[in-house]
Parts: C-alpha cells; sequence; structure tokens
C-alpha cells in the first residue's frame, strides 16, 4: 500500500486537522515530560480501577468528543447556510455528517453518561465500588481505544461515508470500497463490547451491592434509571454486536448477508440495525430523566412527586423500546397492517412519558425552586422536550411519516428529543456533581451565560428545521435550494449560539478550577441522596463505614437526626482491589488488531487477537485480590475530610 | 468488597466476590442468548436463499450431526459431574472429569471443522449465498465459542492443579460449567432449527 | 433573571404558532396538489390540533409553577409542601388522557395507512397509469409499459388519474418522494414496492430521492410535469415518434454511477430487465462493479455536473 493511500490527501481542512492532531500530540508529550507527570499519569490515571476517575476519564474524552462532532455539526450548518456555498464538496460533507452522527451517540451521548453513572451510582447506593472494578478499567479502554480508531479514520484511510445509520448496500464493499465504512464498524465493535460489559458491571453493583436496608424502591431515581438503562443494554447491545459481525464479514471476508449478489438481504440490515438503534435511543434518554428527577427533586427542596409512577414508566418505556423499530423505515413497505402496529406501540410509548412530564411538573407544585444552573438546565428540558415528544409522535403515525421521513422534520425532531434531553441532561448532571467530583463549584454567573447562550441557539438553530422539513428538504443534502435559504441561515445562526455556548462552558471549567471557593464540606447543595453524605474529596473507598438505610432520601433523613454515615465505633479494615496496567494493555492489543482489519490485513489482526486472547490468560492466572486499608488510615483520613 | 466469608454453603458461593461473579455470568448468559436469537432470526430470515449453491437437503447428513450431538450432551452431563465432585470436595475426580469434558468437546470440533470442509468441497462456503453465510455463522460462532471454553477450561485445570480448590477456583469452575451447559442448549437448537429442518426442507 | 425565564418560553412558543400559522400554507407538505397529500396534510393538521392542546397545556403549567413556586421573600408558608409524595387519583388522570390522545390519533393514522396502500379511485373503470420508477446511483428512469417509453430525470403524468409507481433499485436503497403529491417509499434492488400517487393540478413539481445513497445524492432530482390527458397523450405521442428506441448497451452505460441529463426513449429498459425482480438485483454490480468506488468530485456549483433540465 502506498502512502498517500494510507493518508488522507488534497483536503485543506483535512491537513489542517493533522498539523493541529500532531501539535497538540506534541504539546501534550512535552508538558508531562517537562513537569515530569509520566509516572503520575500511569499510576494515577491509567491504571486505575476506582470508578470515580475512570468516570472522569469517560467525562473528558466524552467532551473532547463532544467538541469533535460540534465542529462537524458547525461546518455541516455553513455549507448549508447559503445556496451557493462551496465550503465541503459532496464527499466531505457525507464524511463529515457521517461521523457527526456516529461520535455524537456512540461516543458521545453514551460515555458521558456512564461516566456520570460511574461516579455516582456507587456513592447513591453506599457501595466501595463497582461489582467487577477491573472489567470497570476494560470497559473504559475498550470505549477509549474505539473512539480513538474511529477519530483516526479522517487522516488515515478515510472516514465512513454512508451515514450513522450505515445502511446497506450503500455501505457494502460493493459500493462502498475502502477502509472507511470499517473504520466505523470496528470502531463500533470495540466500544460496543466495553458498553455491554459495562451494563452488566451496573446491573450487578445495583443488585447486590445496596447499602444494608435500602430496598429496591428505596433507591434514589437516578440509580434506577441506570438498572433499567443497564437492561436495555444487555438487551439491545449483542443485536449490535452481531450486526456489525455480519456486515465486518461481508467486507473483509466476502460473506452474502447484506449484498446484492447472492441473494443477500440489505433490508435485513436496516432491521437489526433499529432493533438496536431504538432501544439504543432510550439508553441515552432514561438516564438523563433520572439526572433531571435528581436535580429538580434538590432545588424545588421537596421530594418527587409520584416515585413509584417514574420508576414503572421507566420500565414501561424500556419494555416498549424493544417494540417500535419498524418505525424507522414505515417507507420501507412492510404492508398496512405492519405499520399500523408498530405506529400505535410507538405512539404509547408517549403515555409514561408523559405520565413523567407530568411528575415533574408535580413535583414543583408548593415547592421552593432555586434557580441555580443545574436547576436551570433541567427546567429548560421540560418544555423543549415536550415540543421534540409531540412531533415523535406525529412522526409515530406512520401515514403522516411518509411526508416526515428522511426530511428535515425528522432531524429537528431527534434534536429537540437528544439535546433537550440527553445533552440537558449531561451538562445539568455534570455542574450538579461537580463539587463532588473536584471539590469545588463551577461558576454560576459563567454558567448561566453558557446556558442562556445554548438555549437560545438551540431553539433558533433547530425550531425552524421543522418547517425547511415540511417545506421539502431531505436529510444529508450538501446542497440547498434557494427557496429554503432563509429558515437555513436562521439554523446556522443558532447552530453557532450553541457553539458559543459549550465555548463558555469548557471556559468555567478553567475559570472555576483557579478561582472557585474550595468546598470544605461534601454537602454542596443541601442533596438528599446519600453521595452528597461522602466528605469532599471523596476518599477512595467512598464509605468508612456503610451506612443503615431506611426509607428514600436517604440523606436528608440522616440529616433531619443529625447523623452521618460514619461510625467510628464500626470501623473495619477495608478491602480495595489494585490498580493494574492490564486493561490498558489488553485493549490496545486489541485496538491494534482492530486497525489491522480495517485495513485487511489479516495476519496482524490474527497476532492481535492471539495478544488479547494471552492477556486475558494473564489476567486468569492473576491472583492480586487486592489490599487491605487499615483502621488507622480510615481514621486518619476521615478525620482530615470531616475536619473532625 | 467485604472480606467477610461463610462458613457453610457451595464453596463458590461463600463471598461476596463469588456470589457477585456467578450473578454477573447468568446476565452475561442473557446477553448471549440475545446474541445467538438474533443470530438464529437471521439464519431464518436468509432460509432457502441459496442462489447458485448446493441446497441443505443435499448436504446435511443425519449420522454425523446425530454423533455431534450425542458428543456434546455427553460432555455436558459429564460437566455435571465434575461439579460434582467438586461439591464433594474431589479435587482428583473433579479434574478428571474435566477432561474427559474437553476430550468429548474436542470431538464434536474435530467433526465440525471434517464438516466445515467437506461443504466446502461440495460448493457451499461462506461467500457462495446468503444461506451459506448465515449457516456458517451461526454454527461457526457456536464452534468459536466451544473453542474458546476448550481453552478456558485447560487454564482453570493448570490453575486447580496449582492452588487446589479455594472459593475463587471453585467460582471459576462453576462459571466455566454454567457456560458449557449454556453451549450445549444453543447446540439443540442449532441441531432442531438448522439441521433437522434443513434436512426435511 | 427569574422573569425572563418565563417570558422567553412564551416568547418562543409565540413565535412558533405565528410561524405556523403564517408560514403554513406556503411549504410544500400545506400545499397537496393531489388527494394522497391531501389525506396526509388533513392527518397532519388533526394531529397538530391535539399537539397545540398538549404544548399549551404543559407551558401553561410550566410557566405558572416555575413562576408561582420560584424562591423569593416573603413568600406564604402554606405555598410550600416538602412532602407531598404522590396522589393517585391525579396521577390516573393524566395517565388517561394522553392514552385517550393516542386512541383519538391512532384511529385516523390506520385508517389512512390502509387507504395510501390503494388508488383512490379503486371500484371506478378507469384503471391506474402504471409507471416503473428505478432508482440508479445517482438518475432515475421512468418507464411507461403501455406506452412503450421511457424518459431519465424528468417524468409526464395526466392529472385526476391514479399512477401506480412500481418502485425499484438497480443499486443502493433510494426513495421517491414528490412531496406535493404524497409521500414516500423506499426504492430496492430485488424488490417492488407500490406507491400511488396522483396530481390534481396540473403544474411542475419537484421531485427527488429523499434516502441518503452517496455522492451524487444530492443532485437524484427530477421535475414532474402534471398536465391533461390530452396534452399528456401529445406529450406520449412525440416521444413515441420523435425519440430513439433503447439500446441494451446505452442502457448499461447509463447505469454507471454517475449524473446525467435528462432523455427519453421510444422503448423501455423493462424487456431485458426489471431491477424489481430477484434476477435484475445485482444486474449493475455485475457490469459497473469497480466503478462504484470513484469518486465525482462533486462540488456545489459545477455546472458540468449539473444535470440540464431538457424541454419537455
Amino acid at each position: 500500500m502506498q502512502l498517500d493511500e494510507f493518508f488522507v490527501t488534497g483536503e485543506p481542512l483535512i491537513y489542517g486537522g493533522m498539523v493541529s492532531i500532531v501539535l497538540v500530540t506534541s504539546a501534550i508529550i512535552f508538558l508531562l515530560t517537562y513537569l515530569k507527570r509520566w509516572g503520575w499519569l500511569w499510576r494515577e490515571w491509567l491504571t486505575t480501577v476506582d470508578h470515580k476517575k475512570i468516570g472522569i476519564m469517560y467525562i473528558l474524552s466524552a467532551l473532547a468528543m463532544l467538541f469533535r462532532g460540534g465542529v462537524d455539526a458547525l461546518m455541516m450548518r455553513v455549507q448549508l447556510a447559503f445556496p451557493n456555498m462551496n465550503f465541503l464538496n459532496s464527499q466531505h460533507y457525507n464524511e463529515i455528517f457521517t461521523t457527526h452522527g456516529t461520535v455524537m451517540i456512540i461516543f458521545m451521548a453514551m460515555p458521558f453518561l456512564v461516566g456520570l453513572m460511574n461516579i455516582i451510582v456507587p456513592l447513591q447506593i453506599g457501595a466501595r465500588d463497582f461489582a467487577f472494578p477491573f472489567v470497570n478499567a476494560v470497559s473504559f479502554w475498550s470505549f477509549f481505544f474505539g473512539a480513538m480508531l474511529f477519530n483516526i479514520s479522517f487522516v488515515i484511510g478515510g472516514s465512513p461515508d454512508a451515514g450513522w445509520t450505515s445502511y446497506t448496500p450503500l455501505a457494502g464493499a460493493a459500493l462502498s470500497p475502502g477502509p472507511g465504512q470499517n473504520f466505523y464498524l470496528m470502531g463500533l465493535q470495540l466500544a460496543g463490547i466495553g458498553t455491554l460489559a459495562t451494563g452488566i458491571n451496573l446491573m450487578v453493583t445495583i443488585l447486590k451491592m445496596r447499602a444494608p436496608g435500602m430496598k429496591m424502591f428505596d433507591m434514589p431515581i437516578f440509580t434506577w434509571s441506570t438498572l433499567v438503562t443497564s437492561f436495555i443494554i444487555i438487551f439491545a447491545f449483542p443485536i449490535l454486536t452481531v450486526a456489525l459481525a455480519l456486515l465486518t464479514i461481508d467486507r473483509i471476508f466476502g460473506s452474502q448477508f447484506f449484498t446484492l449478489t447472492g441473494e443477500g438481504m440489505p433490508m435485513m440490515w436496516a432491521n437489526l440495525f433499529w432493533m438496536w438503534g431504538h432501544p439504543e435511543v432510550y439508553i441515552v434518554i432514561l438516564p438523563a430523566f433520572g439526572i433531571f428527577s435528581e436535580i429538580i427533586a434538590t432545588f424545588a427542596r421537596k421530594q418527587l412527586f409520584g416515585y413509584k409512577a417514574m420508576v414503572w414508566s421507566m420500565i414501561l418505556i424500556a419494555g416498549l423500546s424493544f417494540l417500535v423499530w419498524v418505525h424507522h423505515f414505515f417507507t420501507m413497505g412492510a404492508g398496512a397492517l405492519v405499520n399500523s402496529v408498530f405506529s400505535v406501540s410507538t405512539m404509547l410509548i408517549a403515555v409514561p412519558t408523559g405520565v413523567k412530564i407530568f411528575n415533574w411538573l408535580a413535583t414543583l407544585y408548593k415547592s421552593r425552586i432555586q434557580m441555580t444552573t443545574a436547576m436551570m438546565w433541567s427546567l429548560a428540558f421540560i418544555p423543549s422536550f415536550v415540543i421534540g415528544g409531540v412531533t415523535g409522535v406525529m412522526l409515530g403515525m406512520a401515514a403522516a411519516d411518509y411526508q416526515f421521513h428522511n426530511s428535515y422534520f425528522l432531524i429537528a425532531h431527534f434534536h429537540y428529543v437528544l439535546i433537550a434531553g440527553t445533552v440537558f441532561a449531561c451538562f445539568a448532571g455534570l455542574v450538579y456533581w461537580y463539587p463532588k467530583m473536584f471539590g469545588h463549584k463551577l461558576n454560576e454567573r459563567i454558567g448561566k451565560h453558557s446556558f442562556w447562550w445554548f438555549l437560545i441557539g438551540f431553539h433558533v438553530c433547530f425550531f425552524p428545521q421543522y418547517f425547511v422539513g415540511l417545506d421539502g428538504m431531505p436529510r444529508r443534502v450538501f446542497a440547498i435550494l434557494p427557496e429554503w435559504m432563509p429558515l437555513n441561515v436562521i439554523s446556522t445562526v443558532g447552530a453557532f449560539g450553541m457553539g458559543v455556548g459549550f465555548v463558555i462552558f469548557v471556559y468555567n471549567i478553567y475559570y472555576s478550577y483557579r478561582y472557585s471557593k474550595r468546598e470544605e464540606k461534601g454537602d454542596a447543595w443541601d442533596g438528599r441522596t446519600l453521595e452528597w453524605a461522602t466528605p469532599t474529596p471523596v476518599p477512595f473507598y467512598n464509605f468508612a463505614t456503610l451506612p443503615e438505610i431506611n426509607g428514600r432520601d436517604a440523606f436528608l433523613s440522616m440529616k433531619k437526626n443529625n447523623e452521618t454515615t460514619f461510625d467510628e465505633e464500626r470501623l473495619e479494615p477495608i478491602h480495595m482491589p489494585s490498580n493494574t496496567g492490564q486493561p490498558i494493555i489488553m485493549m490496545a492489543i486489541l485496538a491494534f488488531a482492530s486497525f489491522a482489519l480495517v485495513f485487511e490485513w489479516i495476519g496482524l489482526a490474527v497476532i492481535g487477537l492471539i495478544g488479547t486472547l494471552i492477556m486475558m490468560g494473564i489476567r486468569s492466572f492473576d491472583y492480586d485480590d487486592g489490599y487491605h486499608v487499615e483502621v488507622d488510615e480510615i481514621k486518619k483520613i476521615e478525620r482530615s475530610a470531616r475536619g473532625l | 468488597m467485604s472480606t467477610h466469608e461463610l462458613k457453610t454453603g457451595p464453596l463458590e458461593y461463600r463471598t461476596q466476590e463469588g456470589q457477585m461473579s456467578i450473578l454477573g455470568f447468568w446476565i452475561f448468559l442473557g446477553a448471549e442468548v440475545v446474541l445467538f436469537s438474533t443470530l438464529f432470526a437471521t439464519y431464518a430470515v436468509l432460509f432457502g436463499r441459496t442462489a447458485d449453491a448446493p441446497v441443505p437437503a443435499d448436504l446435511f447428513e443425519p449420522g454425523i450431526t446425530l454423533v455431534m450431538t450425542f458428543l456434546l450432551l455427553t460432555s455436558s452431563f459429564t460437566c455435571g459431574l465434575a461439579i460434582h465432585q467438586m461439591r464433594a470436595g474431589s479435587l482428583k475426580g473433579l479434574i478428571t472429569w474435566l477432561v474427559i469434558t474437553l476430550g468429548l468437546g474436542l470431538g464434536f470440533l474435530g467433526f465440525e471443522i471434517y464438516e466445515f470442509i467437506h461443504y466446502a468441497h461440495e460448493g457451499a462456503t461462506l461467500q457462495s449465498s446468503s444461506f451459506w453465510s448465515a449457516f456458517f455463522v451461526l454454527a461457526g460462532t457456536h464452534g468459536v465459542h466451544v473453542t474458546l471454553g476448550i481453552g478456558w477450561a485447560v487454564l482453570l485445570i493448570i490453575q486447580l492443579v496449582k492452588r487446589g480448590l479455594t472459593p475463587v477456583t471453585s467460582r471459576k469452575v462453576f462459571v466455566i460449567s454454567l457456560y458449557w451447559h449454556f453451549l450445549d442448549v444453543i447446540w439443540i437448537f442449532i441441531f432442531t432449527s438448522v439441521y433437522l429442518i434443513g434436512m426435511v426442507v | 433573571m427569574k422573569h425572563m425565564t418565563k417570558n422567553k418560553w412564551f416568547s418562543f412558543f409565540l413565535i412558533g404558532a405565528v410561524m405556523l400559522l403564517s408560514g403554513c400554507n406556503q411549504l410544500v407538505v400545506f400545499d397537496p396538489k393531489g388527494p394522497v397529500a391531501q389525506s396526509q396534510k388533513d392527518l397532519i393538521m388533526y394531529s397538530l390540533i391535539f399537539m397545540m392542546i398538549i404544548v399549551v397545556v404543559v407551558f401553561v403549567l410550566f410557566a405558572f409553577m416555575v413562576y408561582k413556586f420560584r424562591d423569593r421573600p416573603n413568600r406564604k408558608s402554606s405555598d410550600y409542601d416538602p412532602d407531598i409524595h404522590g396522589n393517585t387519583m391525579i396521577e390516573i388522570i393524566w395517565t388517561v388522557i394522553p392514552l385517550a390522545i393516542v386512541i383519538a390519533l391512532s384511529i385516523p393514522t390506520v385508517q389512512t395507512i390502509y387507504d395510501l396502500e390503494k388508488p383512490s379511485a379503486e371500484g371506478t373503470d378507469e384503471e391506474p397509469l402504471v409507471i416503473y420508477a428505478t432508482s440508479a446511483d445517482w438518475k432515475w428512469f421512468f418507464s411507461y409499459p403501455e406506452q412503450n417509453i421511457e424518459t431519465v430525470n424528468y417524468l409526464h403524468i395526466p392529472t385526476g388519474r391514479d399512477i401506480e409507481f412500481r418502485l425499484s433499485s438497480a443499486d443502493s436503497m433510494a426513495a421517491l418522494w414528490i412531496p406535493a403529491l404524497g409521500g414516500q417509499k423506499y426504492n430496492m434492488a430485488g424488490m417492488e414496492t407500490v406507491l400511488y400517487l396522483q396530481a390534481d393540478e396540473p403544474g411542475v413539481y419537484d421531485g427527488r430521492n429523499s434516502n441518503f445513497n452517496g455522492e451524487g445524492f444530492a443532485k437524484q432530482t427530477f421535475k414532474v410535469h402534471a398536465e391533461s390527458k390530452e396534452q399528456f397523450e401529445d406529450w406520449v405521442q412525440s416521444i413515441q415518434i420523435e425519440k430513439p428506441a433503447l439500446t441494451q448497451e446505452q442502457y448499461d452505460t447509463l447505469l454507471e454511477p454517475g449524473l446525467t441529463n435528462t432523455m427519453a426513449f421510444s422503448s423501455t429498459h423493462l424487456q431485458w430487465v426489471d431491477h424489481g425482480t430477484n434476477e435484475g438485483r445485482d444486474y449493475s454490480i455485475e457490469r459497473h462493479e469497480d466503478a462504484y468506488g470513484k469518486l465525482l468530485h462533486l462540488e456545489n456549483i459545477n455546472k458540468s455536473n449539473q444535470p440540464q433540465e431538457v424541454g419537455e
């Protein structure tokens, strides 16, 4: 293979990307060397099995991916602003909307939420770590290397260009030769393994590691949403694993699953993809519901209204999410009966969702709303999401969907639910739990600036898209007609408003790191749930003594009774897992194998797979079962942390 | 992360780690069920789409698949005997029955490889049509699982020899026994819905 | 700041309502030119009423809650009750009402779904006009088997008569969408889907492929010329007389991925291949296997790449 086939050539924008990658990488390497931080990085972060540190790494990676996906979005909006724009050519535009979608769903939304779950769920249930801390580290590194593999495609080999849905036959070997689609397949496969493992890990953690006395219906609602989400992950992700594997075998080894030759069935891809893909939507929205519920209850200074209804509606949504996948392709001609059934099942999801919306509103009734930044993100979610929700019901009406399908009406709808739902929740959750993670709050004034920029930008960007969709503008076109221009200009302006909001948000992280007051107690917001019972910074073992729980809002009742979770009488040595470099090494080798497979270098891929198996063997023989923290040391840590 | 160890009950269930690992593995098997269901569904959808390649009824032979089924079912039984020996505290019995289980598993694999090569000679390969792609990937995925299971069990036998029966080793053995029975169940579905139906239709 | 929260939402809502009411009649989906698009518009309008009610109710409740219960000095203590945990009656009510709305939406939806699967003039003497619409990267072939003519990238139809589109594709999946006449359906290789549309008013409408299928996707468009039955007959005759027959050789060349101008022929490609059958599914792949990887380097403004509209 020639070097100019290996690297992507001929695009000034991509050369720019290459240069900035080289510059940033060298700057990081230089800084680490200059500050003599390599050892620190390895010991404290790369080899950690601590759920809180892994969570932080998830969130940092997700923010980086949000930046990447956001830049893609802005480039698309520039190209679409005017009918005569020639900022991107057709091929480049196709690559960019493909990576935008994939990055945002797989490498931004999910890891961001998984990061929050990582940090918060064990704290909320009074556990010292995940059930399987080693597996948790493996999950993170598989996501991380999957994301890296996907992201280097734009400088090496060429980006995938068949859309994030990667429909066959377009995405098959015949119509899309070359490594681009392979990057998509291998990147998602690698990250998907990690997600599945996280799902199992979280489920066992929640089922088996709750503090003594905490019944299922006493769990904080975010933990409930995580449990339901992990259930969806466990039953949906294997479908994606199979779909990706079949298409990989198609492309690399010449099988005929989704091909036009050999009586393959291209439409089976759409079915398999959405049998995973629709539950996936709920994987990213249910945790968001959980986050909003926590924040609204906290800052309304009031119990969540209808806790049980909230839980049951999540369970119902999770069940229904597996029964609606056909609504993504009503226009395939499956017949009136099939379309009718899936139309009705789709609209039924509106019922539990509506119940949740009314419960949030009822939580606000007779409350005392404190307008913190986290609360503003959560409040803004309600009306914005309702717009996304009602248009979702309209899309669910199959006969009307024939006109909405593949148009900007659809684009507007899913950005309304995914941004107002998931992205707002990520921001809200990060702001809310930030003091728990980093020991200081984010600045509220700057936070509100970023909120207003982002919120207004969001509505200005996406509201017009409903109308331009009804005017016949299909998705994924790189050139617009003159009659669609006014609405598209508005939309582009809004997109840049969101960009400003994001920049302010990131600046706020820096600003608060420099200037925010450090937290002295653990309870930054006068919280209700157990994560606020820990001191800040949270000791690596989380809870010195496990609290006895009886009822919801455990920490609130503790505060009323003047109790803490810390009981010096009951201290015992704590057993903790050791740090290990195995997860990162194992996943790096697997990433190498995946990279080789992308370029169809079978020999190297086999070597990489064998290397991964050897690493698993080494793990099997590894009987290091951690170490104990002695009582005296716990006492010392707790006393200084709690100022006793 | 407690270190408390129960004094009664099966060895593998005595620590919280042991209990959690076994529950985690059950959930993992749930995910595996979905994985194989997807492959079965794919196979069902593509059934009959053989294009120019031979049809399954011409290639599938009752004899060899019956032998394979017999080998794997027996290995599941011997695997159960191994666990029985483990519960009885007999390390030697456990290892003996595990080795027999692996021998039967290897026999199964040998026949499967022979079968695949035979089909390829007759003109039915992964590439020849979507039906045959689905067949080879479904049966092959099961075969790869059996192979990995054998490699995994060999590692465990070495650990058993080195360390004897502890809560950790017995938990590992118990988990692999779950895995092995699971593969057996999957095979029964492959035998009936792929081979038997394929021979008749 | 706190006042702004409420006002902002209210103004968004107002802007939205104004845009909706003023813009409706210009938007192509809301300006139907045939019975199919009309029934879809009716369904959308019907659903919009419910959606507007839901939006208004939620927004009003939301604004009320946020305004009334915000934390401020001198609030009545009776306005704060942190221990309300639920109310079965009210929870039942707001489960039943959405359910009722879903039922109210389902009935006309299912009815319309079934209606759209058959021609609007079913039961009368007039048979629908059959047109095979075949997509190939990135162009449209319209074959009129009864008239034995074929057009590329443009379409003529008579008004007031059902058109039965038989959709298929030579390679990638596409979707035929003429928003002024009604919703879309997929074109897939190796199978045939049927889409009924009809134009009531004469005019020239935009049609396109709406399902992304690669580099030339944005340019895979066509014009639909709806005209009276007499004019349509005249047009058919002129094509039959003036245009050459389509040869298989020329057709194979046209199938090669790329953009083409509008064309017309006095015979159809159906005589040697129907891509909607199992036999026709790999016809194009077999002939142009290596052409699909080539880039067109399609720029937005590049006259040589643009398909030109040729007179009717």
